[in-house]
């Protein structure tokens, strides 16, 4: 049975009303945002235009980098709850009696987290920048506007998504209880940050050159990420707890 | 699946986990409209094996036959979707309403004209008026239903119940009997597993019990003939005098046992029989000869959980 865009597509449609009716999804999810976006926010309208260089260096600096959490943090959370929160309901098995894929299952599951998180992120950083192009100093406006992050950061922001979103669905799927997979799940979300951190201090000089290889570095390990959640994600595992004793194991073929 | 072909054909199944064997070596079938009762006590491998059957887990050793397909992962999904299983927690997403719950699943099914079916199975279930609530808003037994709904959506060829009536009041367990009665009116094999004895007696063609390995299978009334002498009883309004000379050489009677009468009241007695219609006439007619009065004469009917308890009990004696 080939791959059915349609069933990724009605699993994306599912998550997508389950959050919005989850009241701790949606409350964690608007907080977030609003945090990262008013302290940075308040840091930069704070600069008077007298500023000095590396004063306005530094809070620029740290500006731009709060905005890059989000796209951590909030798949993180969603994703942990995924497949844990599918457990709790009971409605993992009778999901996993239908002709759905393990691969159909995780692509769908991923892009329901995948669009709002992206979505969020890149509002965020919008709301961001235009508050400051029309609130702040005219200097301090500028130095937002063309600092040399900025561009690499919008890069990196569906990157860090889906290197929170594997890490997320990987706990989510053997761990027993959601407040513990958030923990571990934003925990397990943080190696790539410091790596964008690094680079949004300038302890990396943010040149094309190195945001490109460190965005490519990102790409090829969220890639792998995918196949290894895709190698623990197996029907029995998640039903039983242990691991397929026999050859015969329906996650061999990629169509099961 | 080709006219006689089984439904579920079982050869052999193993299932061990780790050390553990949940599933010993068990060999059954299942025809086609037939409705299937498995039975056991908790731990027997009952849950084990419908996974099994539907693909969830993979056996450690033996092999099936599902649907007209043979068991594996090459023919998973296609077995998944020619069957349905409802566990035996509902599993509804409560924040979603019950169509919405149809929808997401028919959607996965891939099933054309979904609101029509979806209407069918809430209308089979009794559940339209309740369309648009949210699961998490229903009752156990409305949320049992909606379940039920959910498994009729892809017309499957065989349906496994994992525990239809668990939790469920009487009369809601009556209402779900009726939907397994109309299921086999139309035709769908229905794999019931359960505990309770009685709802396996009223619904089930042949009934297999097991505890991790096979112990009995067949129709509840041969299963109850098999492991138990048919027996008739007797109660006369006093104790007969010569009980012996009454009930001997009648004919279908092989043997009499009871005849205490508590303070001279009356007296039961328990014959054993081959043919209970061929030995009642008789032993009536030899009572009046001999001028007692008959207060009955009954056929002793054992109970499905006569025949359950025995088996149980008699392998879990020989495990201890």
């Amino acid at each position: 049975m080939s791959m059915s865009a349609a069933r990724v597509g009605a699993v994306i449609r599912k998550e997508l009303a389950e959050f919005q009716r989850n009241r701790f999804i949606v409350i964690t999810a608007s907080i977030l945002p609003i945090v990262f976006l008013v302290s940075p926010t308040a840091s930069i309208l704070s600069l008077k235009a007298s500023a000095l260089t590396t004063t306005l260096q530094k809070r620029v600096d740290y500006s731009l980098f709060f905005p890059l959490l989000i796209p951590v943090f909030v798949p993180a959370i969603l994703s942990a709850y995924s497949v844990v929160g599918e457990r709790e309901q009971g409605t993992l098995e009778p999901l996993l009696t239908t002709p759905i894929s393990r691969v159909e299952f995780l692509l769908g599951k991923a892009g329901a987290i995948f669009v709002p998180a992206i979505g969020v992120s890149y509002l965020t950083f919008g709301v961001f920048v235009a508050i400051t192009q029309f609130a702040a100093a005219s200097p301090v406006a500028t130095a937002v506007l063309h600092a040399p992050q900025l561009p690499a950061e919008l890069v990196f922001i569906p990157l860090l998504a889906a290197w929170a979103i594997w890490a997320g669905l990987a706990i989510s799927a053997r761990a027993t209880d959601t407040r513990v997979a958030q923990q571990l799940s934003t925990l397990a979300s943080l190696p790539p940050v410091a790596v964008a951190a690094l680079m949004s201090f300038q302890v990396i000089s943010p040149t094309f050159a190195v945001a490109a290889a460190l965005a490519g570095g990102l790409l090829v390990i969220d890639v792998l990420a995918c196949f290894a959640v895709a190698q623990v994600f197996d029907r029995e595992r998640l039903i039983t707890g242990t691991k397929p004793t026999t050859e015969q194991h329906y996650r061999v073929r990629g169509a099961s | 699946m080709g006219v006689g072909a089984a439904a579920v054909e079982v050869s052999h199944l193993t299932k061990r986990f780790g050390g553990r064997t949940a599933v010993d070596d068990v060999s059954f079938s299942v025809a086609r409209g037939e409705v299937f009762g498995f039975l056991g006590p908790n731990g027997a491998g009952k849950t084990t094996t419908v996974r099994i059957l539907g693909t969830l887990i993979a056996p450690t050793a033996g092999s099936a036959v599902v649907a007209g397909l043979p068991l594996g992962a090459a023919d998973a999904a296609e077995i998944r979707q020619r069957i349905s299983i409802m566990p035996e927690a509902p599993g509804l997403y409560r924040r979603l309403t019950v169509t919405e719950n149809l929808d997401f699943f028919a959607r996965l099914y891939g099933l054309p004209g979904r609101e029509t079916r979806i209407k069918e199975a809430l209308e089979a279930v009794g559940l339209s008026d309740r369309a648009h609530d949210l699961t998490g808003s229903l009752s156990k037994g409305l949320r049992q239903r909606a379940a039920l709904a959910r498994t009729l959506l892809n017309d499957p060829e065989v349906m496994f119940l994992d525990e239809p009536t668990s939790g469920l009041d009487p009369v809601a367990s009556h209402e779900v009997h009726g939907l397994i009665g109309a299921l086999r009116d139309r035709g769908v094999t229905v794999f019931l597993t359960t505990h309770r004895l009685d709802e396996a007696e009223r619904l089930c063609d042949r009934v297999a019990i097991m505890n991790t390995s096979l112990l009995t299978i067949g129709p509840p009334d041969e299963l109850r003939q098999t492991l138990f002498s048919r027996s008739l009883a007797v109660t006369t309004a006093a104790p007969l005098a010569s009980p012996d000379q009454v009930f001997t050489g009648l004919p279908a009677v092989q043997g009499w046992q009871g005849g205490d009468a508590a303070g001279g009241g009356p007296a039961s007695y328990v014959l054993a029989v081959s043919d209970p219609a061929a030995a009642a006439p008789a032993v009536t007619r030899a009572l009046v000869a001999a001028g007692a009065d008959v207060l009955s004469i009954a056929e002793s009917r054992h109970t499905l959980e006569d025949v359950y308890l025995e088996l149980i009990e008699d392998t879990e004696g020989r495990t201890r």
